[in-house]
C-alpha cells in the first residue's frame, strides 16, 4: 500500500463528505491510502490574482509545510507529492506553489511572515486524484472493476479549476479527456460534448442564483441532448451549481429534466463492487439511485 | 465628425496602476475579441471584456462603474485563448481591488438569505467573500 | 524557588508605592515606559495595570478582576527595539525599560443572540451567525496574540470544517479578552465563534454527565437545605473560618 499525504478542504468535511469516503475507499482498492494532512487549514481559496497580495497565499503555502511535517514525523516516507480531491483546492493549492517558486522575494516574504512556522522548502508537489489514477494506470483501474458500468452514459463535466490557467492544468484546456478514459475504464459509454469545459457560474452563486441556475442550464440540457444520464465532477462547488442548482432551473424552465450529478469517485466505487456503503448519495440533491438501479448497477 | 479622446495624466495613472496591480500590459490588447467570444458570463454583462480592456487602456475609471469585473467569475477561459498571451482575469481582479480597498464591499455578507446560509456551502462562501469584499 | 520568593517580594514592595503611598527612596529598581508615547519612570516590578496607575491613569471601569482571569485587561505593547507587537493581560504582564504601551478597554464586537436547542446541529450555524468566518485567510495572527496561548487559528479552521469537537477543544481556555478580534485582517470575533461552537457542542453531542444528573435530583429532594440553611444564618467571622477551613480538591 503506498501512502500520501491528502489534503481534503473543507467542504469534503461537510457537504461533499459524499465525495472524500468514496476517493478514500476507491483508493484502497488500488493500494493507494490517502493520509489526511495533520492541522490543515483552509486551501485560501480562490487563488488571488493580484500582484501584491500576499497575505491570500499564506493559507495554501502554510499546508505545504504540513507535507514537510509529514516526512519530518514519519508520518510518510520521502513523499513529497500532495493529493487533493476538490478541483478547487488543486487550483489554489498548485498555483500558489507556482507563485513562491517563481518569485524568490514573495517565497522569503511568505516564509518571514510565517515564522513560527518551519520554513517553507519548495519541494512540495501539489497532484490531483484523477493525475494519481492516471500514472497509477487506468488498465490497473480496469482490472480492479467487479461492477462495470455498462449502458450508463456519462457526460464528464470538467469545470475551470482543473484545466486553467494551462501552467497548472492537468489536462489540455480546451479538449481534456483526463476524465473520460477513467469512466471508460470503469465500463462507462462516455458522452463527450462541448459543454465540458464551460464555467458553471463558480462563485457568483452566492449574489446571483439565477445566473448561476443558466449556466447549469446549458450545461445539463447540452449533456442530456448528446443522451447522457449523469454528469460527473470533481468539484464541490460545480457539484453544488450543478446539483443543488437544478432547483433554480426547475423555476425558470418548466420543461427541463433533472438529471444526477455524480462526484467521479462515486461511480468507482460503485464499480469497484464497494456498492452505496461509501457513495452517501444522501448527499446528491438528485437522487442517483433510481438510475443506479435501473442499469442494475445497486 | 470623429470625436478624439484625450488622455489626461489622470487616465495614464489609472492604466499605470491597473498593470501593476494586474502585472499585465493592458495595451498589449489588440482587441480581437477572443476573450468577448469565451466569456460564459458574457450574457449578463453591461460591457464585453474586451471593451472592459479597451476602457483600461484609455485610463477611463468609469470601469469600475461597470457590472462586467464583477460577474467575471475567474473561469480563465479568456486567459487560455488570448492571442497576445494577456491574463484579463488579473485585469479583472485588479478593478475589483481597487474597489474593495476603498473600502467598499460588492457583497453585503450579512444580508445573504438564511435559507441561502443553510444551503451554500463553504467553498461558496469563502471564495464569494474573497472576491467580493476586502 | 528561593529567587521566586524574591521576585514575590519585590513586586509586593513595589506595589506598595500604588496602594500606600511608599516613599520612592525605597524603591532600587526603575525603569521606563512610554504609555501612550509618553514617558514616565515606574518601578521596575509594576504589571502593566498598576504601571499605568502608577503613572496617573485611573481605571474605574474597564480593568476587571485584576487576577488573570477575566481577561477585561487586554493590553498590545512592543519591546524596546522588537518590530513585533505583543499582547497580554494588563494585570499578567510586568513592564520592561523602553517598553511602549497602552490598555485596551474593549473590543468592540457584535455577539449573536440565538437559542442553541432552536439550531440545528451543523456547519450553518457559524455561517448564519458569523458569515464573516468565511474570510478566514489562516494568517495565524490570531494565535499569536492570544494571552492564553491557544491555537485560535485553529480553532476557526476547526469552525470551517464544521468540526464542533475541535473547536471546543482547542478554545476550552479562551478568556474572551478580544485580542484575537482585534488584530485579525478578516475582522472575525473569533471568540464569540468559539463560545457557539462550544455550546453547540454541549447542547448536542456532549454526553449528559452522569454525576450531573445524580446530583440535581439531591438538590430537588433537599440534601442539601439544612446545611444550606445553616451557612445563611452565619456571621461574617464565622462565614470566613468556614471558608478557610474548607475541604479543597487538590489542584
Amino acid at each position: 500500500m503506498i501512502k500520501l499525504p491528502y489534503y481534503p478542504g473543507c467542504t469534503l468535511k461537510t457537504s461533499a463528505k459524499n465525495f472524500e469516503i468514496s476517493a478514500i475507499e476507491s483508493a484502497k482498492i488500488l493500494d493507494i491510502e490517502l493520509i489526511e494532512l495533520p492541522r490543515w487549514n483552509c486551501c485560501g481559496t480562490v487563488f488571488s490574482l493580484t500582484s501584491d497580495d500576499l497575505i491570500h497565499h499564506i493559507a495554501p503555502i502554510r499546508n505545504l509545510i504540513r507535507v514537510q511535517e509529514m516526512n519530518g514525523n514519519g508520518i510518510v516516507k520521502d513523499e513529497h507529492r500532495l493529493v487533493t480531491l476538490c478541483s478547487m483546492c488543486y487550483n489554489t493549492l498548485k498555483r500558489a506553489n507556482l507563485r513562491v517558486k517563481e518569485n524568490p522575494d514573495d517565497f522569503k516574504k511568505i516564509n518571514d511572515l510565517m515564522y513560527l512556522e518551519e520554513d517553507y522548502n519548495g519541494n512540495v508537489e501539489v497532484i490531483h486524484f484523477l493525475e494519481l489514477l492516471k500514472k497509477t494506470g487506468f488498465e490497473k483501474v480496469k482490472e480492479k472493476v467487479k461492477k462495470p458500468l455498462k449502458n450508463l452514459k456519462i457526460a464528464p463535466y470538467y469545470g475551470c479549476m482543473l484545466l486553467r490557467p494551462k501552467e497548472v492544468g492537468i489536462d489540455d484546456p480546451e479538449d481534456p479527456t483526463i476524465q473520460a478514459e477513467l469512466l471508460e475504464s470503469l465500463g462507462a459509454e462516455v458522452i463527450d460534448n462541448p459543454y465540458k469545459k464551460v464555467c458553471c457560474g463558480s462563485y457568483q452563486t452566492v449574489q446571483d442564483k439565477y445566473v448561476v441556475s443558466e449556466l447549469t442550464y446549458d450545461i445539463l440540457t447540452h449533456a442530456q441532448r448528446e443522451g447522457a444520464f449523469a454528469i460527473t465532477t470533481s468539484c464541490p462547488l460545480c457539484a453544488f451549481n450543478l446539483d443543488n442548482r437544478q432547483k433554480e432551473v426547475k423555476e425558470k424552465h418548466q420543461d427541463f429534466k433533472q438529471i444526477p450529478v455524480f462526484y467521479f469517485t462515486q461511480l468507482m466505487a460503485i464499480a469497484f463492487g464497494l456498492g452505496e456503503k461509501y457513495c452517501s448519495f444522501d448527499l446528491n440533491y438528485i437522487n442517483p439511485r433510481p438510475l443506479l438501479i435501473d442499469k442494475k448497477l445497486l | 465628425m470623429i470625436k478624439k479622446i484625450v488622455i489626461s495624466s489622470e487616465n495614464v495613472k489609472f492604466l499605470d496602476k491597473i498593470n501593476e496591480l494586474s502585472g499585465e500590459t493592458v495595451t498589449l490588447c489588440d482587441q480581437c475579441g477572443v476573450c468577448s467570444g469565451s466569456c460564459p458570463m458574457i450574457s449578463e454583462m453591461d460591457i464585453t471584456p474586451s471593451q472592459m480592456m479597451r476602457k483600461v487602456q484609455l485610463g477611463q475609471m468609469d470601469v469600475m462603474d461597470s457590472k462586467a469585473m464583477w460577474l467575471c467569475a475567474s473561469c480563465f477561459a479568456c486567459t487560455v485563448r488570448c492571442p497576445r498571451g494577456l491574463d484579463l482575469s488579473k485585469v479583472a481582479e485588479a478593478l475589483r481591488q481597487v474597489k474593495l480597498r476603498q473600502a467598499i464591499d460588492h457583497i453585503d455578507i450579512k444580508k445573504i438569505p438564511e435559507n441561502e446560509i443553510n444551503r451554500l456551502p463553504q467553498i461558496a462562501l469563502i471564495s464569494s467573500f474573497r472576491k467580493f469584499t476586502g | 524557588m528561593k529567587e521566586g520568593k524574591n521576585i514575590m517580594d519585590r513586586i509586593a514592595e513595589a506595589s506598595k508605592s500604588i496602594t500606600t503611598g511608599v516613599d520612592e527612596k525605597d524603591i532600587k529598581n526603575w525603569v521606563t515606559i512610554y504609555i501612550m508615547g509618553r514617558g514616565y519612570r515606574v518601578p521596575a516590578d509594576l504589571t502593566i495595570l498598576t504601571a499605568m496607575e502608577y503613572a496617573g491613569y485611573k481605571f474605574i471601569r474597564g480593568c476587571g478582576c485584576r487576577q488573570g482571569f477575566c481577561g477585561a485587561c487586554s493590553t498590545v505593547y512592543r519591546r524596546k527595539g522588537e518590530y513585533k507587537l505583543e499582547t497580554g493581560m494588563a494585570c499578567q504582564t510586568r513592564v520592561e525599560d523602553g517598553m511602549y504601551l497602552v490598555q485596551i478597554p474593549f473590543t468592540p464586537a457584535e455577539k449573536a443572540i440565538y437559542d442553541i436547542s432552536k439550531e440545528e446541529y451543523n456547519i450553518n450555524v457559524f455561517f448564519k451567525y458569523y458569515p464573516e468566518l468565511a474570510r478566514c485567510v489562516s494568517c495565524n495572527t490570531c494565535t499569536k496574540a492570544c494571552p492564553q496561548d491557544l491555537e485560535v487559528m485553529d480553532y476557526v479552521q476547526a469552525a470551517l470544517k464544521g468540526d464542533f469537537e475541535g473547536i471546543t477543544e482547542d478554545s476550552f481556555d479562551c478568556i474572551q479578552c478580544g485580542l484575537c478580534a482585534i488584530r485579525c485582517p478578516a475582522e472575525i470575533v473569533q471568540y464569540h465563534i468559539a463560545q457557539l461552537g462550544r455550546r453547540m457542542y454541549g447542547r448536542y453531542d456532549n454526553p449528559e454527565p452522569e454525576h450531573l444528573e445524580k446530583r440535581l435530583k439531591e438538590i430537588k429532594k433537599g440534601k442539601f437545605d439544612k446545611e444550606m440553611d445553616e451557612i445563611i444564618h452565619l456571621n461574617r467571622k464565622e462565614l470566613e473560618k468556614l471558608y478557610a477551613e474548607r475541604k479543597r480538591e487538590p489542584d
